[in-house]
């Protein structure tokens, strides 16, 4: 019983989200519900329910009924796709929001590290930040002052130690914070993605640190998209999943699966059965492709060639005017971009019963690394009806190349931005005029 | 096993203690846990600090402002209402009479302000770390109190400057001082909690000070009331604050007594209901700051 250090059972959390606004609704609705809105929620608020600003209808399950328990001394790695449930329990095991059901156990100091840099103040220098972070984190003034030279070198900051930190690079700023949060010492220690900080060589300074406190025979928890980083520093790893737990086992076994996995979202996808196909009284969804350049199925696409993405419907009923369309997300759930059919054979004509297959190109280099998820949808115009919209329909992983003819070119960081487009660079250069300029920076410098 | 509600508890292990968390869904009113608040109080000391020592960062005049927001406050309330309108002021010169009320004044209101706009301010900090959440109101108060003393400084001065010696109720001043730090604190753990949820407090403190600015005999007398109204007027606690540093400084003859035992009590009736509404509205902080 007491060589564990978490336990978890039956974990859930709710989220209440704002609910999408009714489209259709009279001005009298509205004034109504904006003159009465105010008095039901100041009733809420002052029998203490839990209220946000915005209406309450929907709710989501960030965690559902998950158990596991932790021995001490384990490394164990949280993996899953964005909004999976993860840092939802980070944040629940380290007290800072509530569960809604369930419990969980946490026996001896937690330390969490959800964000590097938490607290940090801008105004204050390098030595006050060491201090007010350790605090936040919970660390005592002891504790820092015995450490505080060990901060400073781990992070490489010894010369600026007492310049505002406003006045560091992101670089030093980000260094400093995870070397305040690195020498932590709770016998828990929840970790929430800071490895992805820095330059490589500081990252890998980090993932000796983490490996040397799973050592000491401290608990680790480690959400972490690396999956290298989870194999290397953990022994066994949680898979979640739309808040419920998929797996529990050794790391190399649950990445492998959540890898493989693809989230659940295929590239090709049918509905053989008419019934049950998405669509209307006009149109019918079939099936959604994502295809190569030649032709072929493929989840998997180089970011610097073409996709092209189909969609196969029936038309049930003559004499409408087709409008099929796109859309396309990334993994956080933004919408990248929408693309509407404007293929001209078909543009304002209405379409006789039958079976069609619009297809649309992606051309290389324009869309980001990282996973693409379908929206195929198709409205008939005039009047303008929804036939079907199919979130999710299919999805596609595009993975960047080092060979440095992607936009990245010859940078091995992370890219960041929704899109990455290979765009036309030139430079000039005059000599003439760099030693004018040479010629001020030396005069500036004489004064 | 079973433990009480989020409490932390020492158990035996075999080699040491270990404290074990349980973290479960808390149901209506929960207990304040000023103990953990208390293990926490470097961290107040160092949010505190933090306060103090960004305040005046990157401003010309730096901590003159402390002084400047209620001696020019003083010096206009002397030109209205002590010279054009003629309001009695108990005896003493107009202007330390006003003065003598900014200065607590300026505590309590700037207190009230920051505290209560302290959840929101660091609302990163709230969905990221833990810690009881008590602390960032009372530090907001509490790094009123350097700006207090750099007024009170100015206070003095004037004192000399008109003469006045400071009765032997001086030693009532500390706990004045505490009382403002309570009715401050007391409003803002109610405002602060609320404005988590709807920013409109924002945008009610201001209006709010203002009026309560006027509601405390801080530009006239209390004493322009008769009993028992004049008691019953102790129900806004800065009532008692203002009147009582008055009677303690410059030894206006009215003895605030009766006043200040009601202010008070509605005083700590403020800061324990304010902490508990705190304490069963902090579970949801972290999710809808």
């Amino acid at each position: 019983m007491n060589d564990i250090a978490i336990r978890v059972e039956h974990l859930s959390k709710q989220y209440r989200i704002g609910g999408k606004r009714e489209r259709y609704k009279t001005l009298r609705d509205t004034l109504a519900e904006a003159f009465m809105a105010p008095f039901r929620r100041a009733s809420k608020l002052l029998r203490g329910q839990a209220t946000g600003a915005a209406e309450l209808d929907e709710t989501i399950w960030a965690l559902k009924d998950v158990s596991f328990e932790i021995k001490r001394g384990e490394v164990v790695g949280i993996i899953g796709r964005n909004g999976a449930g993860k840092s939802t329990l980070l944040k629940i095991l380290s007290r800072i929001t509530e569960p809604t059901s369930g419990f969980a156990e946490v026996r001896g100091r937690v330390g969490s590290l959800l964000e590097v840099g938490t607290g940090f103040h801008p105004e204050l220098t390098g030595r006050e930040n060491i201090y007010l972070n350790g605090a936040i984190l919970g660390m005592k003034r002891v504790e820092i002052d015995r450490k505080f030279d060990e901060i400073v070198a781990f992070a490489e900051v010894e010369k600026f130690i007492d310049t505002p930190v406003k006045h560091y690079s992101s670089g030093m700023y980000l260094r400093l914070a995870f070397a305040v949060a690195a020498h932590l010492e709770p016998e828990i220690l929840l970790v929430d993605e800071v490895l992805a900080v820095g330059d490589a060589h500081f990252q890998k300074k980090c993932l000796n640190k983490m490996q040397n406190v799973g050592r000491e025979g401290r608990t680790v928890l480690f959400i972490s998209h690396n999956m290298h980083a989870i194999t290397r520093l953990c022994e066994r790893a949680i898979l979640l999943d739309e808040g419920k737990l998929l797996m529990n086992g050794p790391s190399q076994q649950v990445v492998s699966v959540y890898l493989n996995s693809g989230y659940g979202t295929k590239a090709e996808r049918e509905w053989p059965d008419p019934s049950k196909a998405p669509g209307a009284e006009v149109a019918r969804l079939r099936a959604v492709r994502v295809k190569t350049e030649d032709g072929r199925v493929t989840d998997v696409i180089d970011i610097r060639q073409p996709v092209r993405i189909e969609m196969e419907y029936e038309v049930l009923k003559s004499g409408y005017v087709l409008l099929p369309h796109y859309q396309f997300y990334n993994e956080e759930g933004l919408e990248i971009f929408p693309s509407i059919d404007n293929d001209p054979t078909w543009r304002r004509r209405p379409r006789p019963k039958g079976r069609y297959v619009s297809t649309v190109w992606i051309p290389g280099n324009l869309l980001a690394e990282g996973k693409i998820f379908v929206e195929p949808a198709l409205i008939t115009l005039n009047p303008v009806m929804l036939q079907f919209c199919e979130r999710n329909a299919v999805a596609f992983q595009v993975t960047d190349t080092l060979e440095g003819d992607s936009a990245r070119g010859d940078w091995l960081g992370r890219m960041g931005g929704i899109i990455n487009p290979f765009l036309k660079w030139d430079t000039q250069f005059n000599s003439n005029k760099h030693k004018s300029v040479e010629n001020i920076n030396i005069s500036k410098s004489r004064k | 096993m079973k433990f009480k509600n989020d409490r932390l508890l020492n158990i035996q292990s075999i080699s040491y203690d270990i404290p074990v968390i349980r973290v479960e869904p808390s149901k209506g009113w929960v207990p304040l846990k000023l103990k953990e608040l208390w293990e926490y109080r470097e961290l107040l000391y160092f949010l505190t600090w933090r306060d103090i020592k960004v305040r005046y960062k990157q401003t010309v005049l730096g901590a003159a402002w402390a002084i400047i927001q209620p001696f020019f406050t003083m010096v206009v309330f002397s030109l209205f209402f002590g010279r054009l309108a003629k309001i009695p002021s108990d005896g003493v010169p107009y202007p330390i009479f006003s003065y003598a009320a900014l200065v607590p004044w300026a505590f309590f209101a700037n207190g009230l302000n920051k505290a209560s706009n302290s959840l929101v301010g660091n609302a990163n900090l709230i969905k990221k770390v833990y810690f009881p959440r008590l602390a960032m109101p009372i530090a907001a108060v509490f790094s009123g109190i350097v700006d207090f003393v750099l007024a009170f400084i100015v206070l003095f001065g004037m004192m000399l400057y008109f003469g006045i010696v400071p009765t032997i109720n001086v030693i009532w001043l500390p706990f004045l001082l505490m009382l403002a730090l309570i009715t401050s604190l007391g409003v803002a753990l109610w405002l602060s909690a609320m404005n988590v949820q709807f920013r409109d407090v924002r945008y009610i403190i201001p209006f709010l000070t203002q009026f309560w600015l006027f509601a405390t005999p801080i530009a006239y007398p209390s004493s322009l009331l008769s009993e028992p109204w004049r008691t019953i007027y102790g129900i806004n606690p800065m009532v008692g604050v203002v009147e009582g540093f008055r009677w303690a400084l410059l030894g206006t003859e009215t003895s605030p007594g009766p006043i200040i035992i009601v202010s008070s009590l509605v005083a700590l009736a403020l800061l324990i209901g304010g902490a508990f509404y705190f304490r069963r509205m902090e579970k949801t902080f972290a999710d809808v700051v």
